[in-house]
C-alpha cells in the first residue's frame, strides 16, 4: 500500500486530501478538520475494495515542554510581547518560514509557540521586578539571557510613548488604551503591557532619591538608553507637559526626550546640588520663582537696548535675516522672558512647550529663519547678557537658557545640541554625546522638517 | 542516642504577601524532627525576614535520623486567629549520615506549599553530630552510601560486588483513609509527601543493613518505585546493587580520564591477569568509560600493591530474606536443564546473580546471551498487615526466579542491566521485570583470585575483549531459541548469532560500525472491559501476542536500518481499562562482530493478478530505497567479507531475513526452507490483511530524524565521542483526550505511532538551535491514567525527554504525553580533541540557524557588555548554576565528589483549574498545561536548591520515576505526583582541573556553564 500524502499545508485549511494507491486502484482519503484537533478520516474507495471508513477524535489535552534551563526562542519572544495570540503568532512564524525547519508540520508549530508563549506567561511576573529575576529559584536561566528578556520586555514602540507622553498614568488613560490601539495600529494587549510599565517604573522611582537615570537602572536593570527614556516619560508624567496639541504634532517622541534630559540637567534640584540629596523628578519652585528677576531685561530699556546693540553686533553679516531680527528683536527677547516669568504656575510650566512654539518659534518660522540662524543668535543672546554690567542674575540666566537654547524643542533640537557640545560642554551633557550616525540622521530630519 | 541534628533558621526572602492590610508577612519557623519541634521568634511585617536564630539541637536515635526529614514549616503569626501556613522544606539528612558526602546542607531553599507551589524561600543551616555506634544489632545503617548511578561512581573504585539487593515496605495511603474526607485537600497531601519521605527513608535504612550484613558499604543502581495501589495501599519498592567501593585519593584520579588502562586490560589475558594483580590494584581505573580513542597511551599501572588485596568481587551472597537459596532454583529450572552446563563455565556460582548495573568494566562480561524478561499479572487486594508485606515480597520473588530461570536457559548464570515496574489499572497489576542473561568473568565472581581454573582458560584464548561478549553462551547444538550462528566476525573464532538484544549499554569495548539511532515499536491493543479475574485473565492472555509483536516490530525496524544490536531495550506495557499499550525502546547499532543484516523480502500469498505483483514489487523497492537510505544516514559500510557458514541449519547469509509476520507462524520458524521465490507461503502479505499492511507502514512511516541531530536510549551515543559539556535537559510531558466508540486495533496503533512521532518532531523542532546535538537517555514512558485514558511518559537521557501517552476511548477519553529529555550539544569547534570528522560534516546545515537566533538579539555587542557592568544584582549572589543530567557523566567534566542522593516527591494540586483557564484564555488548552508547566519547574527549582545546598553543581542520573496527573474538571480540581532522583555530585571541567580547589573550580565552572547552556 502506497500513500502518498499531499502537503499538509495551513494549519487552517479544513479539508486535506490525499490520495493513497492500492494496488494501482485510487484512493482517495479525505481529512476533515471540523474542530480543531479533532481529525475524521474518511476513506472511500472504489466499489471493487472494501471501504475503510473511520472516524476518531482526538484533542491534545495537556502539552508541556520544561527544560532544567529554561529555552526561549527569543524570535517568539517578540511575538508574545508583540500581544499577538497564539494562532496569529503561528501564522506569522509560518509566513517566516519555520515550517522549513527540521521538518515541522504545523502541530509541532502550534505545541511549540504554546508552550514558549506559556513560559513568557509564567515568567512575566518577575520581569515585574527583574531585580528578582537573578535571585529567584524557579527558573534557571542563563544570565545574557535574562538581560535579553528584561531588556526587550521594558523596551516600547515610541509612537505609543509619544502618545502617552505628559499624560497621567491613572486608570483613566489606561482605559482610553483602545483608542491608542485604534491608533497606532499596536496591539491592546502590548499597549497595556507597556502603559503598565511605565506606571511600574513610575511608582518606583517617583520617590526616590538621587539620580532619575541611575534609580531606574539599578530597580529594573535596564541599559542606559532606555533608562534615558523612562526617565523622560517619568519626567513628563510627573510634570504632566502639554505635548498632544495640535501644533506640538510634529515632535516625536525622540524629541521630548532629548528636552526632558535638558530639563533634568538644567531646571532641577539634582541640576545645581551635589549628587547626594537630590530629586531629580520635580523642578526646582525656586529656580521657578527666581526667573521672575529675568524681567529685568526687558523691563529695564536701558539694558535691552544694550543688550540689542550686542547681539546686533555679534550677528551683523552673519546671517541673511539680520534686518529682520534687527527690527524684531524686542519681541522675540520680550517673548521669551516672558515665559521664563510665568513659570511659577503650574498651569504656565505644562503649557511650556506649546507657548515656546507659540510665541518664539513659529514668529521666527514666520520670517524664514534658517535653524543655524536661530542657533547662532540663541548662543549670542546668551552670551551677550553677560556682558551686561548691570545684570546680576547670570547663573539663573544660563540655567534658564541652557534649556530654551540647547532644547528649543521643535526642528532646532538635533543642530542645537550639536552646538551645545561644541561651546559649552557642561560636564551633565557632554556624556550624551551624539554618535556619528545620530548626526547624518538628523541632517535628513531637518531637510524634511524646513 | 547516637546522633545531634542541629537546624540554623538564618532568613527568608520573597515570602508571599499574607496579610493584605498590610501587605506585609509576619512570620515565623517551626522546625520538627520526629516528635520535637521547635519554634523561631515572629519576625514582624517583612516578605525579607531575617530570624538568625540559634542552633536548634535535636538528639536522636541514628535509626531516626534515617528515617525521618526534617520538617521546616513557615508560619504567617496572627493574633486572633490560627496562624496560616505558609508552606513547607522537607529536608532529608541522609546526605549527612556518611562521612564522605556532604557535611553541612547550607543555603536557599524554596518553601513549597502543595496548593500554592513555591512561595519564597528560605535560609537553612543543618548539620549532624553523629557518635559512632558499633552495636551489632543495631536498626541503622547510616554510612552506608547510595548511588542511583548504574555504573561504578567516576570518583570510586570496586573493591567487591556482593550483589542483589531488594526491600519493600507498604503502608496505607492516606489519601484513602477515612480521615480525608474530613481534612483539607492540603493537609491529606501533606500527610501522603510526609509518609512517602518517611518510607524511603525507610527502605533506604533497611537496605543499608542488608549491604552492612553482606559486609559492603555502598549501593550502586539503586532504583527506587512507588506503586499507588489505590485502596489497597502504597508500596515503597527498592533494588540495587551492593557493592564494597574504595574512594580513589584525589591525587590519582584525574588518571582515571587521562590513561585508558581500561582498554588495555583486557587485552592482558584476564588468566595471567589473575595472577597478576597488579594491574587491579587501587589507583587503576577499572570503572571508566572511556571511548576508545582517546587511548593516549600506554597502559600505566601505577603502582604495584600486594598480590593479596582483595579481589574485585566476590561470589554474591543470598542478599535478602526473601532471595531464593539455590534449591529452589533447581526446582524451578528443570525443564531448561539440558542447555549443557559443561559448555559454560559458571560452575563456582552456585546462585544466580542479579546486577542492576548497566554499566561494566572491560572483561567483566564474558558473553551476553540476550534479553529475559518476565511478566505476571496481579489482582491486588488490601493489605491487611503493613509490617508483613509478605504478598508482595513473593510476587517480586516469584518473578526474579523465573527471570533466573529464562538466564539460565541462555547458558547465563547472570543478569545484568535489571530493573523491574509496574503498571496499575484499578485493581490489575502487572508486574514486569528484564535484564540481560550474561556470563560474567569468574574471576570477579571468585574469592581468591588465584585459582582461577582452567575451565576459563577456553574463553580467554578465544575471546579477544572487543568481541567476546557478543558470543553465544549457550550451547550451538542446543538452542534455546532458532538462531542463525555464524563465527565471530572480529575473532573467527567463536559463534556469534545475527541479532543481539540487550537491556545493558554499549560496553566501551564494543567495536561499532557507523552510528546508532532510537529505534521504537509501538503497540496498542484493545480488550474488553472487565472485572477481578476475568480482566486480569484477557489480560495476561494478551501479554503473550503484544510481546510478540513488540519484538517483530523492534526486529523489523533494526533490519531497516541495517542494523544488528539493540542496546538499552526497555520494553513497557501499561494497562488500561479498555486497552494496553507497549512501547519498546532502545537504541541500535551494527556491531562490527555480528554478521550483516540481511534485508527484508516481501512475498504475496495469492499470486494471482498481475496489479498484485506489481504492487508488492513496488513495496519491495521502497524498503530496498530506505535500507540503502538508512545505510548512508547512518554511515553504515561494513567491510564485505566473504562469509563462511557455520553449524547452525540455514547457512545462506544471501537470504534475507523475512518480514517477521505474527499472522503467519511458519514464518518465524527457522525452517529449512529455501527461500526461493518459489513458496510463497515463506512470506506472507495479503493486501487485505490489515495487519500485514500495517506492519509495512509502521516501518515506512517513520519519520527520519532531521540532519544535525542524534538520538539514543542509552547513556552514550555509539559511533560519536566528542562531546562538549553544553546541555540541556528536558521533560516533556502530553495528554491527548481520544473519543471515539470502536475503534479497532489498527486506528489505535496508527494513533500511537503519529503521537510518538508528533512528540520526538515536536523535541526535534524545539532543540533546532542546538544543533548538531544529540538526544541521550530519551526515555519515553506511556500511561493510561484514567478509564480511557493511555499514558506516556518519557526521558531521554544525555538528552532526557520524559513523554508520556493517554488516550481516552469514551466521550471524556484522552491520551497524555509526558517526556523529559536532556539534550547534549556536540563539540563543534574541538576538532582537536579527537577526530571524529562525522560531526563536522554537519556542521554547515546546523551553523545557519543557531547564528540566526544570535542575531536575533536586539543588544548590540558593545552594549549588553557595559550593561552587565552596570548591572549589581542587590540580592547578593547570583544563585548557583545546577545542572542535571541523566546520565552518569557530564561528558567533559570530571565528578570530583558525590554528595548523596537526592530522592524527592511532591504532590501538587489545584482546586482553581477555571481561574486558572480564564487567566490564559488566549491558550486554547487553557490551565492543565499551566498548572503542570508550573509544577514540573518547581520540581526542578527544588532538586536543585537541594543540590546546591548540599554543595554541589549538578544532578546526574536524574530520573523522573513518578509522574501521575489526575484532573477532576467537573469540581475544578487537579493534582499532580512527582518523584524524582538522581545523585547530587560536584564536577569540575576537565580543562581547569588542575592544582585548583575543587570547590572554588566548581563554583567558577557552573557559573561560565550557564553560558554554554544556551
Amino acid at each position: 500500500m502506497q500513500i502518498r500524502y499531499a502537503v499538509f499545508t495551513p494549519i487552517l485549511c479544513r479539508t486535506q486530501r490525499f490520495n493513497c494507491a492500492i494496488n494501482n486502484t485510487r484512493l482517495q482519503m479525505l481529512f476533515t478538520q471540523t474542530v480543531p484537533g479533532a481529525i475524521y478520516l474518511l476513506a472511500t474507495v472504489s466499489p471493487r475494495y472494501i471501504t475503510l471508513v473511520k472516524a476518531y477524535k482526538m484533542s491534545m489535552e495537556l502539552d508541556v515542554f520544561v527544560g532544567n534551563t529554561t529555552i526561549m526562542d527569543m524570535e517568539v519572544y517578540q511575538l508574545w510581547l508583540d500581544g499577538l495570540t497564539v494562532s496569529d503568532a503561528v501564522k506569522v512564524r509560518m509566513d517566516e518560514g519555520a515550517l522549513l525547519e527540521c521538518e515541522a508540520n504545523p502541530e509541532v508549530l502550534t505545541s511549540d509557540t504554546m508552550d514558549q508563549f506559556r513560559t513568557f506567561q509564567m515568567c512575566e511576573r518577575l520581569l515585574h521586578s527583574p531585580t528578582k529575576l537573578g535571585s529567584q529559584l524557579l527558573y534557571q536561566i542563563p544570565a545574557q539571557n535574562q538581560i535579553i528578556l528584561i531588556e526587550r520586555y521594558y523596551e516600547f514602540d515610541s509612537v505609543f510613548a509619544r502618545e502617552v507622553l505628559g499624560k497621567k498614568l491613572s486608570k483613566g488613560t489606561k482605559k482610553d488604551l483602545d483608542d491608542t490601539s485604534c491608533k497606532t495600529g499596536i496591539t491592546l494587549k502590548s499597549c497595556r503591557r507597556q502603559f503598565d510599565n511605565f506606571k511600574r517604573v513610575f511608582k518606583v522611582v517617583e520617590e526616590l532619591k538621587g539620580p532619575l537615570v541611575e534609580n531606574i537602572q539599578r530597580h529594573f536593570l535596564l541599559s542606559d538608553t532606555l533608562a534615558r527614556d523612562y526617565a523622560a516619560i517619568v519626567f513628563f508624567a510627573n510634570s504632566r507637559f502639554e505635548t498632544g496639541k495640535r501644533k506640538l504634532q510634529y515632535l516625536s517622541f525622540q524629541d521630548f526626550a532629548f528636552c526632558a534630559g535638558q530639563l533634568i540637567s538644567y531646571w532641577t534640584i539634582g541640576a545645581m546640588d551635589s549628587m547626594m540629596e537630590d530629586m531629580d523628578v520635580d523642578l526646582e519652585k525656586e529656580f521657578l520663582n527666581e526667573l521672575k528677576d529675568l524681567k529685568v531685561l526687558v523691563n529695564d530699556k536701558d539694558m535691552m537696548d544694550q543688550h540689542k546693540i550686542l547681539v546686533c553686533a555679534a550677528l551683523r553679516g552673519k546671517i541673511k535675516v539680520y534686518k529682520l531680527m534687527e527690527v524684531n528683536f524686542k519681541n522675540l527677547s520680550r517673548a521669551l522672558i516672558n515665559l521664563a516669568s510665568k513659570l511659577t504656575h503650574t498651569k504656565d510650566v505644562r503649557d511650556l512647550f506649546i507657548d515656546l512654539v507659540e510665541k518664539f518659534i513659529e514668529p521666527c518660522r514666520y520670517d524664514r529663519w534658517t535653524v543655524a540662524e536661530i542657533t547662532l543668535f540663541l548662543t549670542h543672546y546668551t552670551n551677550a547678557a553677560h556682558c551686561l554690567g548691570t545684570f546680576r542674575h547670570q547663573m539663573i540666566w544660563d540655567r534658564y537658557m541652557g534649556v530654551i537654547k540647547s532644547s528649543q524643542c521643535s526642528p532646532l533640537l538635533h543642530l542645537s545640541l550639536i552646538k551645545v557640545n561644541y561651546l559649552s560642554p557642561s560636564p551633565s551633557i557632554s556624556s550624551v554625546s551624539p554618535p556619528v550616525n545620530i548626526l547624518n540622521e538628523l541632517n535628513t530630519f531637518l531637510i524634511c522638517k524646513l | 542516642m547516637p546522633g545531634k541534628l542541629k537546624a540554623k533558621i538564618v532568613a527568608g526572602r520573597h515570602l508571599p504577601v499574607m496579610d493584605r492590610a498590610s501587605d506585609l508577612t509576619d512570620a515565623f519557623v517551626e522546625v520538627k524532627f520526629g516528635n520535637t519541634t521547635f519554634k523561631t521568634d515572629v519576625f514582624p511585617k517583612s516578605l525579607n525576614p531575617q530570624w538568625n536564630s540559634e542552633w536548634f539541637k535535636f538528639e536522636v536515635d541514628d535509626e531516626d535520623l534515617q528515617d525521618e526529614p526534617l520538617q521546616i514549616t513557615v508560619l504567617d503569626h496572627d493574633t486572633y486567629s490560627a496562624n496560616d501556613a505558609i508552606g513547607k522544606v522537607y529536608i532529608d539528612i541522609d546526605p549527612l549520615l556518611s562521612c564522605e558526602a556532604a557535611t553541612v546542607i547550607s543555603g536557599w531553599l524554596p518553601i513549597y506549599d502543595t496548593i500554592h507551589g513555591i512561595r519564597g524561600e528560605i535560609n537553612v543551616l543543618v548539620k549532624v553530630d553523629l557518635f559512632n555506634d558499633l552495636n551489632r544489632f543495631r536498626q541503622s545503617s547510616c554510612g552506608v552510601k547510595f548511588f542511583c548511578t548504574t555504573s561504578i561512581p567516576r570518583c570510586y573504585r570496586v573493591a567487591l560486588v556482593h550483589g542483589f539487593v531488594e526491600e519493600l515496605v507498604v503502608n496505607e495511603d492516606p489519601e484513602y483513609q477515612w480521615i480525608d474526607r474530613i481534612r483539607t485537600p492540603r493537609a491529606s497531601n501533606e500527610a501522603r509527601q510526609r509518609l512517602i519521605s518517611l518510607m524511603s527513608g525507610e527502605l533506604q535504612r533497611k537496605i543499608g543493613l542488608k549491604v552492612l550484613e553482606m559486609g559492603g558499604n555502598a549501593v550502586v543502581g539503586y532504583l527506587q518505585c512507588f506503586d499507588l495501589e489505590g485502596e489497597s495501599g502504597l508500596v515503597v519498592r527498592a533494588i540495587g546493587t551492593a557493592c564494597t567501593l574504595d574512594k580513589l585519593s584525589p591525587g590519582t584520579a584525574p588518571n582515571t580520564t587521562t590513561h585508558t588502562n581500561t582498554h588495555t586490560l583486557p587485552n592482558t589475558a584476564p588468566t595471567s591477569n589473575a595472577c597478576n594483580s597488579p594491574s587491579k590494584d587501587s589507583k587503576e581505573p577499572v570503572f571508566s568509560e572511556d571511548p576508545p580513542h582517546s587511548l593516549s597511551g600506554p597502559p600505566t599501572p601505577l603502582r604495584t600493591l600486594p598480590s593479596s588485596s582483595p579481589p574485585p568481587f566476590s561470589p554474591s551472597k543470598p542478599c535478602s530474606r526473601q532471595s531464593s537459596s539455590s534449591d529452589t532454583d533447581l526446582s524451578l529450572t528443570p525443564r531448561i536443564g539440558k542447555t549443557s552446563p559443561a559448555s559454560s563455565p559458571s560452575p563456582p556460582l552456585s546462585e544466580f546473580p542479579i546486577f542492576t548495573l548497566t554499566c561494566f568494566p572491560p572483561g567483566f562480561l564474558v558473553h551476553v546471551g540476550g534479553v529475559v524478561s518476565t511478566r505476571s499479572v496481579k489482582l491486588l487486594d488490601r493489605i491487611h498487615n503493613p509490617d508483613e508485606p509478605e504478598t508482595r515480597d513473593a510476587w517480586w520473588e516469584e518473578i526474579r526466579q523465573e527471570i533466573k530461570s529464562h538466564a539460565k536457559a541462555l547458558g547465563c548464570h547472570a543478569v545484568v542491566g535489571y530493573s523491574e515496574s509496574t503498571s496499575i489499572c484499578e485493581e490489575v497489576c502487572i508486574l514486569s521485570a528484564s535484564g540481560t542473561a550474561a556470563m560474567l568473568n569468574p574471576r570477579f565472581m571468585r574469592e581468591g583470585c588465584l585459582d582461577t581454573g582452567g575451565s576459563d582458560h577456553r574463553f580467554e584464548d578465544a575471546s579477544p575483549p572487543s568481541c567476546g561478549f557478543v558470543h553465544i553462551p549457550y550451547d550451538e547444538f542446543n538452542m534455546p531459541f532458532p538462531a542463525q550462528l555464524t563465527y565471530c566476525y572480529h575473532c573467527r573464532r567463536q559463534k556469534v548469532p545475527d541479532v543481539l538484544f540487550t537491556t545493558i549499554d554499549l560496553p566501551a569495548e564494543a567495536e561499532v560500525t557507523g552510528k546508532g539511532c532510537l529505534i521504537q515499536a509501538r503497540l496498542c491493543r484493545t480488550k474488553k472491559k472487565a472485572q477481578g479475574e476475568v480482566n486480569a485473565t484477557s489480560i495476561s492472555n494478551l501479554l503473550p501476542f503484544m510481546e510478540y509483536e513488540l519484538h517483530t516490530q523492534l526486529m523489523n525496524k533494526l533490519k531497516l536500518r541495517s542494523m544488528n544490536a539493540l542496546f538499552g531495550l526497555r520494553i513497557q506495557i501499561s494497562v488500561g481499562e479498555n486497552m494496553l499499550l507497549g512501547l519498546a525502546s532502545a537504541t541500535g547499532v551494527y556491531l562490527s562482530a555480528l554478521p550483516a543484516p540481511g534485508g527484508i523480502q516481501i512475498a504475496g500469498k495469492t499470486p494471482s493478478d498481475l496489479s498484485y505483483d506489481q504492487h508488492i514489487s513496488t513495496m519491495q523497492k521502497r524498503i530496498d530505497d530506505t535500507i540503502a537510505k538508512n545505510k548512508e544516514l547512518y554511515n553504515i559500510h561494513p567491510p564485505e567479507c566473504i562469509e563462511e557458514v557455520v553449524g547452525s541449519p540455514i547457512p545462506d547469509r544471501q537470504r534475507s531475513s523475512r518480514l517477521f509476520r505474527s499472522t503467519s507462524e511458519s514464518s518465524d520458524e527457522l525452517s529449512e526452507l529455501d527461500l526461493s521465490h518459489g513458496k510463497k507461503d515463506a512470506f506472507v502479505l495479503e493486501i487485505d490483511d490489515t495487519d500485514a499492511v500495517e506492519d509495512i507502514q509502521s516501518l515506512l512511516t517513520d519519520a527520519p530524524i532531521p540532519a544535525g541531530f542524534y538520538s539514543c536510549n542509552t547513556e552514550v551515543m555509539p559511533g560519536i565521542h566528542n562531546w562538549t559539556s553544553g546541555l540541556q535537559m528536558f521533560t516533556s510531558v502530553r495528554v491527548y483526550r481520544l473519543s471515539n466508540a470502536n475503534l479497532t486495533n489498527q486506528g489505535l496503533n496508527k494513533i500511537f505511532t503519529d503521537l510518538c512521532e508528533n512528540l520526538l518532531k515536536s523535541l526535534y523542532f524545539k532543540l533546532r538551535s542546538m544543533i548538531p546535538c544529540c538526544l541521550c537517555h530519551l526515555n519515553f514512558t506511556v500511561a493510561v491514567p484514567e478509564e480511557e485514558l493511555i499514558q506516556v511518559r518519557g526521558h531521554t537521557y544525555l538528552s532526557t525527554p520524559l513523554l508520556s501517552f493517554g488516550i481516552f476511548r469514551w466521550v471524556e477519553g484522552f491520551v497524555c504525553f509526558p517526556g523529559s529529555g536532556e539534550n547534549e550539544e556536540q563539540l563543534q569547534f574541538s576538532m582537536e580533541m579527537c577526530g571524529e570528522s562525522t560531526i563536522s560534516n554537519n556542521q554547515p546545515t546546523a551553523k545557519p540557524s543557531v547564528s540566526s537566533s544570535e542575531r536575533c538579539s536586539p543588544l548590540p555587542e558593545g552594549r549588553s557588555r557595559s550593561l552587565r557592568s552596570t548591572r549589581s544584582l542587590p540580592c547578593g549572589a547570583p544563585v548557583t548554576v545546577v545542572k542535571m543530567t541523566p546520565l552518569s557523566f557530564l561528558p567533559g567534566t570530571r565528578i570530583v565528589k558525590y554528595l548523596g542522593i537526592i530522592n524527592m516527591f511532591f504532590i501538587r494540586e489545584t482546586t482553581s483549574l477555571r481561574e486558572m483557564n480564564r487567566k490564559c484564555l488566549h491558550f486554547s488548552e487553557g490551565g492543565v498545561s499551566g498548572f503542570l508547566h508550573s509544577f514540573i519547574a518547581e520540581v526542578f527549582a527544588m532538586v536543585r536548591a537541594h543540590v546546591a545546598a548540599l554543595g554541589g553543581n549538578a544532578l546526574v542520573s536524574y530520573s523522573m520515576k513518578e509522574c501521575v496527573f489526575m484532573e477532576n474538571p467537573n469540581k475544578n480540581q487537579a493534582q499532580c505526583l512527582i518523584n524524582v532522583s538522581g545523585d547530587a555530585v560536584i564536577f569540575i571541567r576537565e580543562s581547569d582541573q588542575e592544582a585548583i580547589p575543587p570547590l572554588l573550580t566548581s563554583r567558577q565552572t557552573s557559573s561560565t556553564g550557564a553560558d554554554g547552556t544556551t
